[in-house]
């Protein structure tokens, strides 16, 4: 889950990181009395608290340098969606004049399977800007997950982006304190960028989390739904997360259920491979009850994007009568269905599901490419 | 012979007594696989399915010396200290089934098993098969049968589709690894490669990969360097996979521009790896290649 820059920022300041002087406003807030109860006076930069990639390309983040800008542009971005996402809260931050921007993240390198540390003397950019204009500046430092980040190694990360003295010192200990937020708070992401380097102390100018969903449980603060802020997720995503369902919405018009991620991808794959487009992506999982199934293929019948729908079902602990039985019990219950759908299949129980089907009228293939073909052509 | 796992195998299935663990301790027990005991707190003196069971992994391997192989059940919250509790009773080998574990936990108890020698396969894995010999897992055996060809993949059904297709054709298999879906896992591609590479049955390995993360792209490197001799044959699922969604796998997803399709079939073919178009065509480029 992602974590607004707010939040992001206030976890660090806990840490004892310095950040600009804020308030953060809501609708319906005067944006000059926060300012003066805050003790901020223009110019500041007023930030949308939206999570898309590229916000400030996007036009969510601007300068006010009088008072009376910082009104026109709070009621523009009240009003503006970035990315398709209105903003339901603002920051207004001091602006803080710098000439230098750092970046500093930590990430969870897979492959070695421990946190690593990114750092380069060119923040701004992003990430992948950075590692395809100025690929050697990037500064990697792994971290074993038990003994932690040791100081000498968050000073000679410092050192390697170019800083000395009491500068590099101040660096060292917003590296130090941003790894105890990663690892506090079960991230996959902590990253700050821009990291400003104003005269020889480091303050993040803006500030990024990724909290991994499986830890969520551990951090009741700030597991507060948000999927609709979040411009994550479309409005079918949101009602499939709702419903318990694993649905990504895609652009083609073959709505898609499959058992298991790897197989369901496939599915969409084989789709494609065959001249279809798929409308999405949605697992059942594995060992899927009648009444999942039945959700699932509810759902699809509903989503307009899907014109047709091609269920695909490898049984291994999912039991091909309990998909059969989810199919038909959701045709009976909507009645009318006009979408086509085709059914392939195979595993465990996959006679008895067939059986089930056939005797309701739904056709089901054993071949997956045959199924595929027939969905195609419909 | 098969990798990491054959008939000598003595497994302890730890959350044996869940819903879970008792019913794949049935389909384990029923496909040969020899399970010494089963392990939950508090419910010691109980059997399952003829299985003993114990409240700590101590105990258990106190009264079954000849364990060596471990297989968890046990719940996302309560995974981790099972995981720990294997490595520390001596485990070889430990497969974590559990899905939904903290991923800043499995990122620990993956760096303590590699010090002390113990192999984690997983977590959310349906776990390993080496056909006729022994299955510690959740994969249907009928599917797998015996043979020369080792598969490694980071799906669960798409293991099974991709074992069923080659079984029909008579192309059987040595063992099959499902090694997890989650952005950190225990036993990765290459690490399992080389196991693969010394095994004398496996003539030629399936690589079934997916977006996110760079495995598939080691794996071509190690295949580049010479360092993995057999024939192998991949297959990538998330072709037409959206940038930066996550589909189902916690590890599937690509970010910050790495682990892309495209990415890993170019890395895979420079390697001189036949990528299939879809998984129905691995039984034939398997067949060109043994």
């Amino acid at each position: 889950m992602k974590l607004f820059e707010y939040e992001a920022k206030h976890i660090l300041s806990q840490k004892g990181v310095k950040i600009p002087r804020s308030v953060l406003i809501a609708p319906g807030d005067d944006p000059l009395a926060k300012m003066e109860e805050a003790g901020l006076k223009p110019p500041v930069v007023v930030k949308a608290q939206v999570l898309v990639a590229g916000r400030g390309k996007a036009g969510g983040i601007k300068m006010a340098k009088t008072e009376e800008d910082v009104k026109n542009i709070v009621n523009e971005l009240f009003n503006k969606p970035i990315k398709g996402i209105v903003p339901k809260l603002l920051l207004i931050e001091e602006a803080i004049p710098h000439e230098t921007e750092l970046y500093a993240a930590i990430v969870l390198d897979r492959s070695e399977r421990k946190p690593v540390i990114l750092a380069s003397k060119y923040g701004g950019m992003d990430i992948e800007e950075i590692s395809r204009e100025k690929p050697e500046s990037i500064v990697r430092q792994h971290v074993d997950p038990f003994i932690g980040l040791k100081g000498y190694q968050a000073r000679l990360i410092g050192k390697k982006i170019g800083l000395s003295g009491k500068a590099l010192a101040s660096f060292a200990k917003f590296l130090t304190a941003l790894y105890e937020a990663f690892t506090e708070y079960d991230a996959e992401l902590a990253e700050s960028n821009p990291l400003a380097l104003v005269g020889d102390e480091v303050i993040p100018l803006d500030a990024r989390m990724i909290v991994d969903d499986n830890s969520l449980y551990r951090h009741p603060e700030i597991a507060k739904e948000r999927l609709e802020e979040s411009g994550e997720y479309t409005e079918w995503e949101i009602k499939a997360r709702k419903m318990g369902l694993g649905f990504v919405e895609l652009d083609g018009e073959i709505g898609i259920i499959g058992n298991g991620a790897g197989l369901t991808m496939t599915t969409m794959d084989l789709v494609y491979e065959f001249g279809g487009k798929p409308a999405n992506f949605l697992d059942i999982g594995g060992g899927a009850s009648a009444e999942l199934v039945k959700k699932a293929v509810s759902f699809l019948i509903e989503y307009p994007k899907a014109k047709k729908i091609f269920i695909n079902i490898f049984g291994g602990i999912t039991r091909g009568d309990e998909v059969a039985k989810g199919i038909v019990k959701a045709l009976e219950e909507l009645g009318d269905v006009s979408k086509p759908i085709v059914i392939r299949l195979a595993g465990t129980k996959a006679e008895e599901g067939k059986k089930i089907l056939e005797e309701a009228g739904i056709a089901a293939f054993t071949d997956p490419i045959e199924a595929v073909k027939k969905v195609i052509e419909m | 012979m098969a990798v990491l796992l054959d008939e000598n195998a003595r497994v302890i299935v730890q959350g044996i007594t869940g819903r879970e663990g008792s019913f794949h301790t049935k389909l384990m027990l029923e496909y040969g696989t020899k399970i010494v005991a089963g392990v939950t707190p508090g419910k010691g003196g109980q059997t399952v399915h003829g299985v003993p069971v114990y409240d700590t992994m101590e105990e258990a391997v106190k009264e079954h010396p000849e364990a060596n192989t471990s297989i968890i059940f046990v719940p996302a919250r309560f995974a981790p200290d099972a995981v720990y509790e294997a490595v520390d009773a001596g485990m070889k080998l430990v497969v974590v089934i559990t899905e939904h574990i903290p991923v800043h936990e499995t990122l620990k108890f993956v760096n303590y098993a590699k010090q002390k020698g113990t192999v984690i396969i997983g977590p959310n894995c349906p776990g390993i098969i080496s056909p006729g010999k022994a299955k510690v897992g959740i994969m249907p055996g009928a599917t797998f049968k015996p043979g020369p060809v080792g598969i490694i993949s980071r799906s669960g059904t798409l293991t099974y589709e991709i074992g069923y297709a080659l079984s029909k054709e008579g192309i059987g298999q040595s063992t099959v690894i499902g090694i997890g879906g989650d952005p950190i896992i225990g036993l990765s591609f290459t690490e399992a490669m080389e196991y693969f590479e010394k095994d004398p049955e496996t003539k030629a390995l399936v690589l079934v990969g997916e977006i996110g993360g760079d495995m598939e792209e080691r794996a071509a490197k190690m295949i580049e360097e010479g360092k993995f001799t057999k024939p192998v044959v991949a297959f990538i699922a998330g072709r037409t996979a959206p940038p930066g969604k996550r589909m189902g796998h916690a590890g599937a997803i690509i970010m910050m521009g790495t682990g892309t399709y495209k990415g890993k079939v170019e890395a895979l073919e420079k390697a001189g790896v036949k990528v299939a178009k879809t998984p129905f065509e691995i039984p034939e480029l398997i067949k060109e290649v043994i």
